[in-house]
């Protein structure tokens, strides 16, 4: 297991929808432990394309591997070894906290044993003891959101997909929870995440851009910078985001 | 009287959640002021009460002269709201969206079609659209115009940028600073941070009260504290090394550098030398500039203890 | 200092009032009618489910009792004991499975080979009779008992019980079942659909632009009833057009009758859809609370199916606070006993009753700011 190790790789992956090219021929790859930004206007592929790396839907052409299955043939092998966390869906409002844990564990097909387990190690390394019977929708959301984080990454994915996770979050949590990001991809888990912020933008190993279904843009932001000759993030993608031709 | 908006000490309460608390602050007419805060913050319901659909537990507030809760029958007439979400008829096209808000302010049009143009023009190609299948940000574009047709003099926008991605959402702050020749006044809630440096004055909101109420520039410099940029090879590495040595109050992550919240002790030359010894390589430590965000965290962080 | 927009706007700021209120309404129910229309689904269903049922409980699920087999038991052979026996060959009702031993008939009935047994007995010239039928199904028990009767009665000069069946001589089921889907349609299309188009526009967030906006709540409220009221009228016009020609209820001026209850009925459904859009906040919510709290009433204890006189008291009780109970009443009256008006004040008075109270409650709960 080195760090060069590819963990996603995808060729000339692409998705057609009728007439319209949601993701047209995008080629990247990606390494263990990195941390992957997934940037790109709305409407520019970028859902369509993370969807399929997930698993969910069918590319028209090309092929993808995550964690050396294919995206394709083996779409349920690639579900067991990733984790998925959007800032909407991840957990269960309704449910108490242990409920929350104990249902992911049992989706992920553990055993009891292991269920105690991880909820007891869950608990103490969120600091969570006597949270237990809480309910989700009454803990803060800086808890709720290392809560559903912790779950998704629980059954130790390779990779974990995260899809817009710090939305109107405060700048406190927001950066907390990049701690916990650097924290698992240190230890040698791939996080690939979408993102609004582009000051978090910064925050990634490497960056692409999706413009209209292609990827525009790939490199570290620094190399995007100097590419590009500009001074933030911002401008970065705002100057490769204006090439787009497409109006939706 | 203050012609633009004047809040004061409005609460708020949902059962036992407070979610406004004592809110007051005055936006002067034409002004383009920023509402910024985290979602929950009760900016949401702020603008409710603004928009006279929700009443407030106590105080009052007032726009161009008509108060909320009396006058608003009157008041309705003066306002342009746009919602959380960008609220349109999905099943309507661009053109009936439009055609239909102009129709309940019995506005036509052609006569206030100035006003919107600028903003409208990217969505004339496609007139019979059907505004649910546009993007977000032409959604974004389609509510304003709506929010916009009958000529308004205060204009309310519940976070008209989230979701939105930076390309719109700087197209969409050059249509409002546009706006303000015509002499609205723009009140905007906004939870990304760096949008604050677009308004003439902004009001810091967390868990339903005020943090602080300035210009961007002077509340930047009203932080009061010691800052430091600080990078290296392994960024992670460093924030926990950095936030074990002397002198370091607070250490975060800000966009590609790490802000230090420094003591007076504080030593730049010295930290780079004992990191460098850890094994860290490229360590850089320069002073920062304070911006509106290491200003929340700060208040933010007083406000909880 | 006064801009040149300023003047524009304060032209038609100072009188809000004279904004043209026909001209609001008519595009509130422009954006409605498209909003209907562009949902093929909503249509197709509202306008086929009304047929469908009417012709299903029409013509496919009869409680109308055919072929009964009977079979009769006899000793002596006199004209009229013959001429019964004729009449049960004869009549399309019976399946006549002939004369059998009185020992046999128990073991008949038991093995289901035979529905009913008729007893004929003469004493002294005078015939006697005795009907045993099988009663597992009751409906049919009933139904074929009052059949045999009336052969009997047909044949017994000396029987003093004479059995008339008015206004639905034939026992036509499909008669019986229209004010029912009546009154569940309306319930269906007006409660559900206004109430999840209400709440729709709750959740989607355009109710706080109609809001803000200087047009009366009541007036929003005109432009969402509206069209429904209009697509209700259709619908009524089909489903009596169906009823008087293929289900052949027979035409009389006492359509205008009819006519005139259901649109009343038709308010009073849209008032309780307004109602529950006022209480819930879902479109989820909406449709299953008009559901549960709407249609099932409807279907149990509205006399449509069970009727009303059989029920517990409690529940003769409830089914009076429920609106489909009256107006099925009212129908049942108008198109099939074709009374008179006024001779069904009681239902009427009822009804209207019901609408201006929910109607009223609907309108204070819609308006009220919180």
């Amino acid at each position: 297991m080195t760090r060069n190790e590819i963990v996603i790789s995808v060729k000339d992956l692409t998705k057609k929808f009728g007439n319209f090219t949601a993701v047209d021929h995008i080629s990247f790859d990606v390494r263990k432990g990195e941390i992957f930004g997934f940037l790109g206007a709305n409407g520019a592929g970028k859902t369509t394309a993370m969807r399929m790396l997930c698993g969910l839907s069918y590319p028209t052409s090309g092929d993808g591997k995550v964690d050396g299955y294919d995206i394709i043939t083996q779409s349920e092998d690639v579900k067991k070894h990733i984790g998925y966390m959007s800032q909407k869906f991840s957990l269960y409002e309704n449910l108490t906290v242990a409920e929350n844990i104990r249902l992911f564990c049992t989706i992920y097909g553990m055993s009891n044993k292991e269920i105690k387990e991880q909820s007891s190690r869950l608990y103490s390394y969120l600091d969570m003891e006597g949270m237990e019977k809480t309910l989700v929708k009454d803990i803060p959301v800086g808890w709720k959101q290392k809560l559903a984080f912790s779950v998704a990454t629980m059954h130790n994915p390779a990779v974990v997909f995260l899809d817009e996770p710090t939305g109107g979050v405060d700048p406190i949590t927001r950066r907390k929870f990049w701690e916990l990001i650097y924290e698992v991809s240190s230890k040698g888990m791939t996080v690939f995440v979408t993102t609004h912020y582009l000051d978090e933008a910064e925050y990634c190993n490497r960056i692409s851009i999706m413009v209209d279904g292609k990827v525009a843009a790939l490199n570290s932001p620094e190399g995007l910078k100097q590419e590009f000759h500009a001074e933030t993030m911002d401008e970065v993608f705002r100057k490769v985001a204006s090439q787009a031709k497409r109006t939706e | 009287m203050n012609e633009g908006i004047v809040i004061s000490d409005i609460t708020k309460s949902y059962g036992k959640t407070k979610a406004l608390d004592g809110v007051s602050f005055t936006v002067d007419e034409g002004e383009l002021f920023g509402l910024i805060g985290p979602d929950g913050a009760g900016k949401s319901t702020l603008f409710k009460i603004l928009a006279t659909l929700l009443l407030p537990d106590s105080g009052n507030a007032a726009m161009t002269g008509l108060d909320v809760v009396k006058d608003y029958r009157k008041l309705r007439t003066e306002i342009g709201y746009m919602p959380e979400k960008f609220s349109l008829y999905q099943d309507l096209t661009v053109k009936e969206n439009l055609e239909f808000f102009a129709s309940l302010f019995g506005v036509n049009i052609k006569t206030n079609f100035d006003l919107i143009a600028p903003i409208y023009k990217q969505l004339e190609q496609f007139p019979n659209r059907l505004a649910g299948n546009l993007s977000g940000g032409m959604k974004q574009k389609l509510a304003l115009s709506c929010a916009l047709i009958h000529r308004p003099k205060v204009l309310l926008l519940d976070e008209p940028t989230t979701g939105v991605d930076a390309v719109s959402r700087s197209e969409f702050w050059d249509m409002l600073s546009d706006l303000r020749k015509h002499g609205i006044t723009i009140l905007v809630s906004t939870s990304y941070m760096d949008e604050a440096k677009l308004c003439e004055r902004i009001a810091m909101i967390n868990n339903g009260h005020i943090l602080a109420v300035n210009t961007p520039d002077k509340l930047a410099e009203s932080i009061g504290e010691i800052l430091y940029n600080a990078s290296a090879d392994d960024i992670f590495r460093l924030l926990t090394e950095l936030r074990e040595i002397q002198g370091v109050k607070e250490c975060y992550t800000f966009g590609a550098t790490l802000h230090i919240v420094a003591e007076k002790d504080f030593s730049p030359e010295s930290t780079i030398e004992i990191l460098r010894k850890k094994g860290l390589k490229d360590v850089k430590i320069y002073p920062a500039h304070a911006t509106i965000e290491d200003l929340f965290i700060k208040l933010m962080q007083n406000d909880t203890q | 200092m006064l801009k040149p927009w300023m003047k524009f706007s304060a032209k038609w700021h100072r009188k809000p009032r004279e904004l043209n209120r026909m001209a609001i309404i008519q595009s509130l129910i422009k954006k409605e009618t498209l909003h209907v229309l562009r949902d093929t689904r909503t249509v197709v269903i509202t306008l086929v489910m009304p047929l469908a049922l009417l012709l299903l409980f029409g013509f496919a699920i009869s409680t109308e009792v055919n072929k009964v087999k009977v079979v009769a038991v006899t000793e002596n052979f006199t004209d009229e004991v013959r001429n019964i026996l004729q009449e049960f060959q004869i009549n399309e009702y019976f399946d006549f499975m002939g004369l059998v031993g009185s020992y046999e008939v128990e073991e008949m009935l038991r093995a289901g080979k035979t529905d009913a047994a008729v007893y004929l007995k003469t004493d002294k010239g005078n015939l006697t009779s005795q009907i045993i039928v099988d009663a597992s199904n009751t409906t049919t028990a009933q139904t074929a008992t009052v059949y045999i009767q009336n052969i009997l009665n047909r044949q017994q000069v000396s029987s003093n019980v004479l059995i008339r069946t008015l206004y639905n001589p034939q026992l036509k089921s499909s008669y019986n079942f229209v004010p029912g889907i009546l009154g569940m349609i309306f319930i269906l299309i007006c409660a559900i659909m206004t109430s999840v188009s209400i709440v729709g526009e709750k959740e989607n967030g355009t109710m706080s632009l109609l809001l803000v906006s200087p047009i009366k709540p009541r007036t929003i409220i005109f432009g969402k009833l509206v069209p429904y009221f209009l697509l209700s009228c259709i619908i009524l016009g089909v489903m009596l057009a169906i009823s008087y020609t293929v289900l052949g209820i027979p035409f009389s001026s006492s359509v205008l009758n009819v006519i005139w209850v259901s649109l009343l009925y038709v308010v009073l459904s849209l008032s309780i859809g307004l109602l529950v859009s006022t209480i819930v906040n879902t479109q989820l919510t909406a449709l299953i609370v008009s559901a549960v709290a709407f249609m099932l009433p409807v279907i149990m204890l509205s006399g449509m199916i069970f009727p009303i006189d059989n029920m517990p008291a409690i529940l003769q009780w409830i089914s009076c606070i429920i609106p489909a109970r009256w107006y099925i009443d009212a129908m049942r009256r108008l198109l099939i006993q074709q009374l008179e008006l006024w001779m069904i004040w009681e239902d009427i008075v009822i009804l209207a009753g019901m609408t201006i109270f929910i109607m009223a409650i609907a309108v204070k709960n819609f308006n009220k700011r919180k």
